[in-house]
């Protein structure tokens, strides 16, 4: 990070006459360098960077002479949530409406997974497994735990899937719709070599396709198949990421998908080309009232249960996406924020590997100095299992009490009483994406106009 | 009641899918070792998820993913098999006296699966070390990225084959229509006609181990490497 500030209020170099193109900014120029000398793309974790329509862009409105509130402290406001209700003998039932996005043990460090199982189990909800099988550590410490089934099928085994509370089926990511993966080998350890099959060392690839169905009509059958292994007991959720959500939504629906699970274009991943995280897919916030619709004309509004994920940091981003008609929220860069990931008790350390607390997104190299995005044994052992795990549930705690007491000031008993009534927009675009009025005014655009 | 050494006969037209998978199931716990299910008229998802030593034998042809992540049974289908048959199977046997449709026996960490006829299009995709004999051809694209295994054609290959391969190992008798990407053609050591005519005596197949070309991964994209952008 430099300290040459355009402002000149922080920065020495500075000087009048000095003016940066809008275009060609440092981030573009230096990036422009990069290329030319290494001759690959930039690859990364972490998700969008750029600055999209968000949560922000939405405000509620709070209860006054027409809409009575409820006691902060005293009148129940229930978060809990119930995922599977439509064919599974075993709904899995949720204290909050937060769950933990799939994140995968070889990303991740067995501490970090260890630590996301204990948060998310003092919390009373869910963590996922990820794109290289299900760990003893995640599933010991996970109360209720998600079992991804990927394209790459590393480690996938009917024991696990059996042992499973519930079965995701990724079809993609928000980060990267229509897009694979790349464990890059320095992170192949010997135990993530053996879980997957591969060589130590080298680059693990992971399809962008499953190997065995293609399309929803082939899902469809697919998912009964997983149903008939699990003799029809686990939820099965569908991944998708927001590219078209209300076509996609549609076609889970008719999959068999007992939750959707949709990832906007601010949704994390360990490992992806920058150009992909920041030029393809949806914002989140463009996404969730397409596919409500989708499962409203169908009628499965509620029955097929709807998860968003994707750029949720705060209560407000919960409150506002359940408000929209979602039925819980995702998270996985808040999660591992939450752990501990740039943390900037280790500025030197962050320094060292040319980056910066509050900055750092090289997830995919191994040397995360906090010991979560690592296969490194000493850099894993800084994360403190029990430690991370109280971090944690602290955070879904506190986001769980700040979506509690926006839903009580619209006078809402549950969350999920929370609807688009409720909020209104700051701009135009969020007004089009969120499909509620533009602040102060009655207009919704893409809607007549009838009034208030 | 049967005991152990009968045969448990199943009519699909008249016992459901969902009853006979559970029944299947729960022979972990006991009951019939030998099972033989009739009228299955190309119906999805049969006899998936078994975890016991039986002997299940189907008598018809079978729809999408039959037998679907088999452990320890040893499953016979008496004619064709649709998609997926003997996916991510993970020890045991099965044999289709037929053909086998895409994706035969995808992501196979373990076991044996054996085809009579041929097999078609990503025949082994992804598998993790599940063993396959196809004594017919293979179609396109079969074995890619396949991570380890083996994969023995008695026919010919279609297009693609082993395209970004691991370390899985394909015996080919007949012609090879195109390698994919980072395949190659290797030599035939001591270990693979050990393990080639091991495989062909289980099969049953009637075929000679010098008759067979090995062929493998070159290794050269295991770490990404942008000179070889072209390769991909």
């Amino acid at each position: 990070m430099s300290d040459f500030d355009p402002t000149g209020q922080n920065g020495t170099n500075w000087h009048p006459g000095l003016r940066e193109s809008y275009i060609f900014d440092r981030n573009t120029i230096a990036e422009i360098r990069r290329a030319a000398s290494q001759g690959i793309y930039d690859i990364r974790g972490f998700g969008a960077k750029r600055k999209l329509p968000h949560f922000d862009d939405l405000l509620f409105l709070g209860a006054s002479m027409s809409r009575y509130p409820l006691e902060g402290y005293r009148e129940r406001c229930g978060t809990e949530v119930t995922l599977g209700t439509r064919f599974a003998k075993k709904p899995i039932h949720l204290k909050i409406p937060i769950t933990i996005a799939g994140m995968s043990f070889g990303a991740l460090s067995g501490q970090a997974k260890e630590a996301l199982g204990r948060g998310a189990t003092m919390a009373g909800t869910s963590t996922t497994t990820g794109d290289g099988g299900m760990t003893e550590e995640e599933r010991g410490h996970s109360e209720i735990l998600v079992y991804q089934l990927l394209p790459s099928r590393y480690g996938m085994n009917p024991d696990d899937l059996r042992r499973a509370d519930a079965i995701e089926v990724v079809v993609g990511q928000g980060a990267k719709p229509g897009g694979g993966g790349m464990l890059l080998g320095q992170k192949i350890s010997d135990r993530v070599a053996e879980m997957r099959n591969l060589p130590k060392g080298i680059d693990q690839r992971s399809a962008c396709r499953h190997p065995d169905w293609t399309g929803p009509d082939d899902l469809e059958i697919k998912i009964e198949e997983i149903r008939e292994i699990t003799d029809w007991e686990k939820p099965i959720y569908i991944k998708i990421g927001a590219s078209r959500p209300y076509y996609d939504t549609q076609l889970a629906v008719k999959a068999g998908a007992d939750v959707i699970v949709l990832d906007g274009m601010q949704g994390g991943t360990a490992a992806t080309q920058d150009v992909f995280i920041e030029h393809v897919g949806l914002p989140t916030l463009a996404c969730i009232r397409q596919a409500v619709t989708a499962l409203q004309e169908l009628g499965m509004h509620r029955e097929v249960q709807l998860i968003v994920s994707g750029g949720i940091r705060n209560g407000a981003d919960v409150a506002k996406a359940l408000a929209l008609g979602a039925d819980a929220v995702s998270i996985g860069v808040a999660a591992m924020i939450a752990l501990g990931d740039n943390d900037p008790a280790y500025a030197d350390e962050y320094a060292k590997i040319g980056s910066a607390a509050g900055f750092y997104d090289d997830w995919h190299e191994g040397k995360d100095p906090t010991g979560i995005s690592t296969q490194d044994p000493e850099l894993a052992k800084r994360l403190d299992p029990e430690q991370g795990g109280r971090r944690l549930n602290n955070f879904l705690k506190t986001l769980t009490l700040e979506t509690q007491t926006l839903a009580r000031a619209a006078g809402k008993s549950h969350v999920h009483n929370l609807e688009p009534e409720d909020l209104v927009a700051l701009t135009i675009e969020s007004a089009a994406m969120a499909q509620v009025p533009l602040a102060g005014t009655d207009w919704i655009p893409g809607q007549s106009r009838d009034g208030f | 009641m049967t005991t152990a050494t009968e045969i448990e006969v199943v009519d699909l037209a008249v016992t459901t899918r969902r009853e006979l998978n559970q029944r299947l199931h729960d022979a972990r716990d006991g009951g019939p070792r030998s099972w033989r299910i009739v009228n299955p008229n190309g119906a999805h998802a049969l006899a998936v998820g078994i975890d016991a030593e039986l002997d299940v034998v189907i008598d018809g042809h079978t729809g999408y993913y039959a037998a679907g992540m088999n452990k320890h049974a040893n499953v016979t289908i008496n004619g064709n098999a649709g998609v997926g048959v003997g996916e991510n199977i993970m020890s045991g046997r099965i044999h289709i006296t037929g053909n086998a449709s895409q994706a035969c026996a995808a992501t196979g960490r373990g076991g044996l699966v054996v085809v009579d006829g041929d097999a078609s299009a990503r025949c082994g995709i992804s598998m993790k070390g599940v063993e396959i004999v196809v004594k017919g051809d293979i179609g396109h694209m079969s074995a890619f990225m396949a991570q380890s295994g083996t994969l023995v054609v008695c026919g010919d290959a279609g297009d693609a084959l082993g395209d970004s391969i691991y370390e899985t190992h394909i015996y080919v008798r007949g012609s090879v229509a195109g390698l994919g990407a980072d395949c190659i053609e290797k030599d035939l050591k001591d270990f693979h006609r050990e393990e080639l005519g091991r495989l062909l005596e289980a099969a049953g197949a009637d075929a000679k181990v010098d008759d067979f070309r090995r062929y493998g991964s070159a290794r050269q994209l295991y770490t990404f490497n942008i000179d070889n952008a072209g390769a991909y």
